[in-house]
């Protein structure tokens, strides 16, 4: 959902008229309110995770992953990860195509099912699939026949995190496919371009920004999937525990220094994440601007 | 009889983009694999359970006490959200300070950060013995392991939904009309009441509802901070979870089928409101 948003991000703020503007107390109160309420509900849960990560020094820090366990969720989730993001980007290039550029009946509806994994509880996006893979589930006496383990093992988890992330880069790219609309692509057409000549050298120029930004925002969700992927990967240590999990099993145990520092890891990435986005999304802004800039020129055309 | 397309040769017909096919098919049956056939098989399995066994299941006292504080303390957590999350939205919108594009980006973090790692870092700070706890535990206030702590909890969670939402209906307000209203004689609050809150109401309500559905549904970041006791900190999804360990799948789908169908309900009341928001902007 982030996405619905990143085009109003970093809004400057417009200089208004001073009949229209706030007094200076007023100004001053307001922004004193919004900073610490910020600082009181972001800042600190931030600040935490490392204070108490590092509360009993940096030896007891490093020494939280020299452990095998944690090695094995590092490299689940990053496996997760690497299975779960190409996916989603060539189902949401495909998706933002045939939305954008073709007229067909039934089109808001697919673009309301698309949105649909945002809708639903991550727990019951994790039990759908135990319900269809799970010992009494649909396809569970077929799978126990034949010695395929999806529930509690990591095709699972692959799945549960393919569902939850699935609608991010596709709605990164559909409103800005359509903004754009199909005349570059059209124009390439009667250049005598062919279908993937036409994506590969006028389409994927137009949405690289996007497209990265959908990325950004898919690995992130991906690699920190808790809800959906606790239902579906039994905790077996070593073996389908992803690093959310990990922090909460070590948490549970008491083994707080160690939970923190795992969860730290995550915290940074949680901060990469939001560096990325920014920067992209300043990109993409510059973009928009040139794209609108161009559609009103041509309008103006006799 | 075979019929004669007339066609005009000076009416260029603009030829068809290539791929229709290819992605529609894709998209369907990737859509119908990940999504749409897993969530049906919710629907079937419970259309397998009887009336008795569903009903008996949801309003079982444990399950309407989940329920209960799930939505309360959603809509508490949404409200607080409102309120404050329309003033960062302004001060984000309207006034510049330093630092203003690294707080903006900030705005985002509960939607970065793992919901186990919020959960946890929450707990810490809400705990006896954290930052926050302390205090609040001198001042005679439970935080953490109380529904305080599950509100708490939410409002994290919810803030980005009602910023994101709100910032470019604000950005969007014609400073004319403000100007307008205050040519016309009236007093900044006056604006604010009767011009700018009706602007952006649609926006405000879908934020609310936004942040409401999410609350809903949450589980990472509420688990560690609510204490888990069942009949008064146990959160509906939590409940999913119990009634699967205890291999009482039934019980797990006929829960999960009232929250899909809340999801739902969401879904339709927030395009609804877009559609609204729309038909007004033109």
């Amino acid at each position: 959902m982030a996405g619905s948003a990143s085009m109003s991000v970093a809004v400057g703020a417009r200089a208004a008229p001073p009949a229209t503007r706030d007094a200076p107390a007023v100004r001053w109160t307001l922004t004193a309110i919004a900073l610490a309420f910020l600082a009181l509900f972001l800042v600190l849960p931030l600040v935490v995770v490392f204070a108490e990560a590092f509360r009993e020094g940096i030896g007891a820090y490093l020494a939280s992953f020299d452990d095998p366990d944690a090695l094995a969720a590092i490299s689940l989730t990053l496996l997760t990860a690497a299975v779960a993001v190409p996916l989603n980007v060539a189902f949401g290039i495909c998706a933002a195509w045939a939305i954008t550029k073709f007229k067909f009946p039934g089109r808001p509806l697919l673009v309301t099912l698309i949105d649909l994994p945002f809708a639903v509880s991550p727990v019951v996006a994790g039990l759908i699939f135990v319900l269809v893979f799970g010992l009494q589930g649909w396809l569970g006496p077929w799978l126990v026949a034949r010695d395929i383990r999806v529930i509690f093992a990591v095709p699972g988890i692959v799945l549960a995190t393919l569902f939850i992330t699935f609608p991010f880069v596709a709605r990164e790219l559909i409103p800005l496919m359509e903004e754009q609309g199909t005349e570059e692509e059209q124009a390439a057409m009667t250049l005598g371009a062919r279908g993937w000549t036409i994506f590969r050298r006028v389409t994927l120029p137009n949405i690289r920004w996007a497209l990265l930004y959908g990325v950004i925002l898919c690995n992130a969700r991906a690699m920190g999937e808790f809800g959906a992927v606790s239902v579906v990967s039994g905790h077996i240590r070593g073996r389908t525990n992803t690093l959310p999990l990990h922090v909460e099993i070590l948490y549970n145990e008491y083994s707080f220094v160690a939970a923190f520092a795992t969860a730290s890891l995550l915290a940074v990435l949680a901060i990469a994440t939001l560096v990325l986005k920014s920067l992209v999304e300043y990109r993409i802004q510059r973009q928009v601007a040139r794209a609108s800039a161009g559609a009103a020129g041509r309008e103006a055309l006799p | 009889m075979a019929r004669i397309k007339i066609v005009n040769p000076f009416k260029r017909r603009p030829g068809r983009i290539p791929g229709f096919g290819l992605t529609l098919g894709v998209t369907v049956s990737y859509l119908s694999l990940v999504v749409l056939i897993p969530l049906l098989g919710l629907v079937i399995k419970t259309a397998e359970l009887s009336w008795g066994q569903f009903w008996g299941t949801i309003s079982n006292d444990r399950v309407l006490a989940s329920f209960g504080l799930s939505v309360g303390g959603s809509l508490v957590a949404a409200t607080v959200n409102l309120v404050f999350g329309f003033v960062v939205a302004w001060v984000l919108v309207r006034y510049s300070f330093p630092g203003r594009r690294i707080v903006d980006a900030l705005v985002d973090l509960p939607f970065a950060m793992p919901t186990a790692v919020s959960g946890i870092a929450l707990t810490a700070l809400y705990a006896r013995t954290g930052w926050l706890g302390g205090p609040l535990d001198a001042l005679g206030v439970k935080a953490a392991f109380s529904r305080l702590g599950v509100v708490i909890a939410l409002i994290f969670i919810g803030l980005p939904f009602v910023v994101r939402t709100l910032q470019p209906a604000l950005a969007d307000l014609e400073s004319e009309i403000e100007e307008a209203a205050a040519s016309l004689g009236a007093g900044r609050v006056q604006t604010i009441r009767r011009v700018i809150v009706p602007a952006v109401l649609p926006a405000v309500l879908t934020g609310f509802a936004l942040a409401f559905a999410r609350a809903v549904g949450e589980y990472g970041s509420v688990v560690f901070i609510s204490g888990n006791m069942p009949m008064r900190t146990e959160i509906t999804p939590l409940l999913i979870i119990t009634k699967l360990e205890q291999y009482d799948t039934a019980g797990a789908t006929a829960i999960a089928v009232v929250l899909l169908g809340f999801s739902f309900l969401m879904l339709l009341a927030v395009n609804m409101l877009q559609l609204w928001s729309t038909a007004r902007s033109r």
